[in-house]
C-alpha cells in the first residue's frame, strides 16, 4: 500500500468528521465571541449533533468499511450513533442553563461533550481493536475533565480524579487484553479475530483465554457492571447533574457498543464461555445495583445505583448472544437513554444553584407547586420501574423474553424479582412527590424552585416523556429498527 | 545466542526494576526505578530490531515523561512521615497472591504453549521510514484519532487549571 492509493473513504467517518469539526468551531468561537451567555456556542454545538445525526440517518442501510478496515460503517453502528447523538442533544438541551447557572466555562464544557461523542461514534464504528482503544479514550478523557468541572463543590473534582485513576486502570487492563489477543493471534482486526477465535478456543489458548478476560474487565468498568462499578456512585454524585446524566446514557451505551461489537460478535465462537460469565456478571450487578438503590438519600446516587442495574439488565439480554438478545439490548438501551436523561432533567429542574436539593426529601410536595415536572417525573420513574404502558415495560419484556426463549429462565426470574425490589425506591420518589405535604421552611417555601432553568429543560422533558410513552405503546417501528440494525451481522449469530 | 544472554539480563533487570517501582517506599526511588525499567525495556526493544521504538521509548518516556514525574514529586516535597509507615495489611497481602498467582499460572501455560518459529523479518523493519510509511497509509486513521485525543487532553489541562473568573482580576 502506497501513499498514492491510501484507502480514505471520508464518507464513512463523516459524522464524526462533523462533530470534530463543530468542536473546534466551538472552541474557537468561545476565544473570540464573549457574551455572557455563550448561546452561540450552545447552538453551533447543537446544530453540530443535528447535522451529525442526519448525516447518520442518511447512511442508513450502507454497509462499509474503510481506513484499510480500521472502522466499519453498517446499521449497528448507525443504530448507535443515533442513541449517542439523541443523547447529545438532550444534554445540551439540559445543559444550556444548568451551565449558567453553576457557573461552568461553557465554551470549553460544549467542545469537550463534542469530542466526547465523537469517540463514541469512533466506538460504534471500531472495526479493529486499534480503534476501539482510541475511541474508548477520545470518550473518557473529556468526561473525565467533565466530571472535574464544577469547581465550586469539593466534590466534583474529588469524583473527577477517582474517576480518571479507576478508568485510567481499566484502560491500561484493556489495552494489556488487547496487547494478549495480539500476541494470540496476531493481528488486532475483528474480522480476523472472529476467524482465529475457533482455533484459539479448541486449543483454549491461554494468552488469547486472559485477553478476552482482561477486555472483559475493561468494557465492565465502562458500563459499570458490578466488580468493577466502585467508581459509579462517587462519580455521578460529585459530576455536574448534565455531565450524570450524560454519562449514565450516553457513556454506558458506548461501552455497550464495543461490548456487542469485539465480545458478542466478534468473540461469537467462544459464546459458551462469555455466557457464563455475563450470567454471573449480569445477576451480582442486578442484585447489587437495586438492592444497594434501596438505602440512598441522594438522587443522584440512588440513580447510580439504578444505572448500575439497568447495565445488568442489558447485560441478561446479550447472556443469550442470540440474535433476539442483541436487539433487545439495542431496544433497551434507546429506552433507558430517554428515560434516565429524562429523569436527570427534573433534578436540574428541580436543584437550586451549587447542586443542591438533590436529596429525595427536597422532592416533597413538589406536585403542588410543580405539576408538570412532577407528572413527567412521575413518567420517567415508572418508565425506569418497567410499569406499562411505559417505554420501559417494552425495554424490560423484550430483554428477559429473549433470555427465557434462550432457555435462562432462572436469569429472567431474577431479573424480574429485581425489577420488583427497583420498584420501591422509584415509587418511593412518587410518594414523596404527590402525598406528602412540603414542609412551611423557608427552605421549601416558594423559593426559586425551577426558576433557574431554561425552556431547553422543559422543551426536553416534553419530548422524553412523550416518546416514552408513545415507544410504550407502539414498541413495532423501534424494534423493527432494532431488527435492521442487525441485519448485515445475521451470519455471526 | 549473545542475542538471548543480553534479552534475558535486560528483562531480568526490566521484572527487577518494575518491582522496585511498586515496592519503593520513597517515590523518588520508585521514579529511578522506573528510569531504570524503562531503559531495559527499550533495550528489549532495540534487540528486537525496533530501533525506532528503542529510541522513542529513551526519549520520550525515560527522558521527557520522567522528568516530569521527577518535577512534580520534588514540588510536592513529601517528608518520611507524610509517606507513612511501611504496612502489610491482609488486603495488600491478598492482591500479592492473586497477581503472582495470575502471572505464574498464565507464564506455566504460555511457555507450553507458546514456541511459534520465529519467521524471517523484513529487511526494513523497525526502520523510520518503514514506520513512518505504516503510519501514514495503514493506520492513517489512528494517527488522525490522537490528535483528537491530544485536543481535548489540552482543552482538559487548561479547563482544569484555570482559576475561576474574576479570582486572578
Amino acid at each position: 500500500m502506497g501513499i498514492d492509493n491510501l484507502p480514505v473513504a471520508l464518507s464513512v467517518i463523516r459524522p464524526e468528521l462533523i462533530l470534530a469539526g463543530t468542536a473546534l468551531v466551538c472552541i474557537a468561537l468561545d476565544l473570540l465571541y464573549k457574551p455572557a451567555d455563550k448561546m452561540p456556542c450552545w447552538a453551533i454545538a447543537f446544530f453540530g449533533c443535528l447535522a451529525a445525526l442526519a448525516a447518520t440517518i442518511a447512511a442508513w442501510g450502507t454497509e462499509q468499511e474503510a481506513f484499510s478496515q480500521l472502522v466499519r460503517m453498517d446499521n449497528l453502528s448507525n443504530f448507535f450513533a443515533v442513541v449517542f447523538l439523541m443523547a447529545g442533544m438532550i444534554t445540551l438541551c439540559l445543559s444550556a442553563s444548568y451551565v449558567q447557572r453553576e457557573g461552568l466555562m461553557a465554551g470549553e464544557y460544549y467542545t469537550l461533550l463534542l469530542i466526547s461523542m465523537t469517540g463514541m461514534l469512533f466506538m460504534a464504528q471500531a472495526n479493529d481493536l486499534m480503534t476501539v482503544y482510541l475511541g474508548i479514550e477520545i470518550m473518557s478523557i473529556p468526561v473525565y475533565v467533565l466530571v472535574a468541572m464544577m469547581q465550586k463543590s469539593p466534590k466534583s473534582p474529588e469524583a473527577g480524579l477517582k474517576y480518571l485513576l479507576l478508568g485510567g486502570f481499566a484502560s491500561a487492563i484493556l489495552l494489556f487484553g488487547i496487547a494478549f489477543l495480539y500476541g494470540a493471534v496476531g493481528t488486532t482486526q475483528l474480522a480476523d479475530i472472529l476467524r482465529h477465535a475457533p482455533r484459539a478456543m479448541r486449543a483454549s489458548d491461554p494468552l488469547f483465554l486472559a485477553g478476552v478476560g482482561f477486555l472483559l474487565v475493561g468494557m465492565g468498568f465502562k458500563v459499570s457492571l458490578v466488580p468493577f462499578h466502585m467508581w459509579t456512585p462517587d462519580a455521578y454524585e460529585g459530576a455536574p447533574t448534565s455531565v450524570t446524566a450524560f454519562m449514565s446514557v450516553a457513556v454506558k451505551a458506548a461501552g455497550f457498543s464495543i461490548l456487542i461489537r469485539v465480545i458478542v460478535l466478534t468473540l461469537h465462537p467462544m459464546a459458551a464461555t462469555w455466557s457464563q460469565i455475563f450470567w454471573w456478571l449480569a445477576v451480582v450487578t442486578m442484585v447489587l445495583g437495586n438492592v444497594v438503590a434501596l438505602v440512598q438519600e441522594n438522587i443522584k446516587r440512588m440513580l447510580a445505583y439504578s444505572s448500575i442495574a439497568h447495565a445488568g439488565y442489558v447485560l441478561v439480554a446479550l447472556t443469550t448472544g442470540s440474535q433476539l438478545g442483541v436487539q433487545a439490548a439495542l431496544i433497551y438501551l434507546f429506552i433507558y437513554s430517554l428515560m434516565n436523561l429524562g429523569a436527570f432533567g427534573v433534578i436540574i429542574a428541580m436543584s437550586r444553584e451549587g447542586d443542591q436539593g438533590v436529596h429525595i426529601e427536597d422532592f416533597t410536595g413538589i406536585a403542588r407547586e410543580h405539576p408538570m415536572y412532577a407528572l413527567a417525573m412521575a413518567v420517567f420513574m415508572f418508565s425506569l420501574a418497567g410499569v406499562p404502558p411505559t417505554a420501559g415495560f417494552i425495554g424490560k419484556f423484550y430483554a428477559f423474553s429473549a433470555a427465557i426463549k434462550a432457555g435462562y429462565i432462572g436469569l429472567a426470574v431474577i431479573g424480574v424479582l429485581m425489577s420488583a425490589v427497583s420498584a420501591y425506591f422509584y415509587l418511593r420518589v412518587l410518594v414523596v412527590m404527590y402525598m406528602k405535604e412540603p414542609e412551611a421552611g423557608p427552605e421549601y417555601g416558594a423559593g426559586p424552585w425551577g426558576a433557574t432553568v431554561g425552556a431547553g429543560v422543559s422543551v426536553s422533558l416534553w419530548v422524553c416523556a412523550l416518546s416514552i410513552l408513545v415507544l410504550g405503546i407502539w414498541p413495532g417501528w423501534l424494534n423493527h429498527f432494532a431488527h435492521q440494525a442487525l441485519q448485515g451481522l445475521g451470519c455471526l449469530l | 545466542m549473545i542475542q538471548a544472554i543480553f534479552f534475558y539480563v535486560f528483562a531480568a533487570s526490566a521484572v527487577v526494576m518494575a518491582l522496585a517501582v511498586v515496592s519503593a517506599r520513597n517515590p523518588i526511588y520508585s521514579a529511578m526505578a522506573l528510569i531504570g525499567c524503562l531503559l531495559s525495556v527499550a533495550s528489549i526493544f532495540a534487540l528486537q530490531s525496533a530501533h525506532l521504538m528503542a529510541l522513542l521509548q529513551v526519549m520520550v518516556y525515560a527522558g521527557a515523561i520522567m522528568v516530569l514525574i521527577l518535577f512534580v514529586l520534588m514540588l510536592l516535597n513529601l517528608s518520611p512521615q507524610e509517606l507513612g509507615e511501611r504496612r502489610v495489611t491482609v488486603r495488600r497481602v491478598t492482591g500479592a497472591y492473586l497477581i503472582g498467582a495470575i502471572v505464574t499460572l498464565l507464564m506455566v501455560r504460555l511457555t507450553k504453549h507458546l514456541w511459534a518459529p520465529a519467521s524471517a523479518l523484513d529487511p526494513n523493519f523497525g526502520t523510520i521510514e518503514e514506520v513512518g510509511m505504516i503510519l501514514y497509509t495503514k493506520y492513517l486513521l489512528p494517527f488522525e484519532m490522537v490528535s483528537l485525543l491530544l485536543l481535548a487532553a489540552i482543552i482538559g489541562a487548561v479547563v482544569l487549571t484555570r482559576k475561576e473568573k474574576g479570582d486572578g482580576q
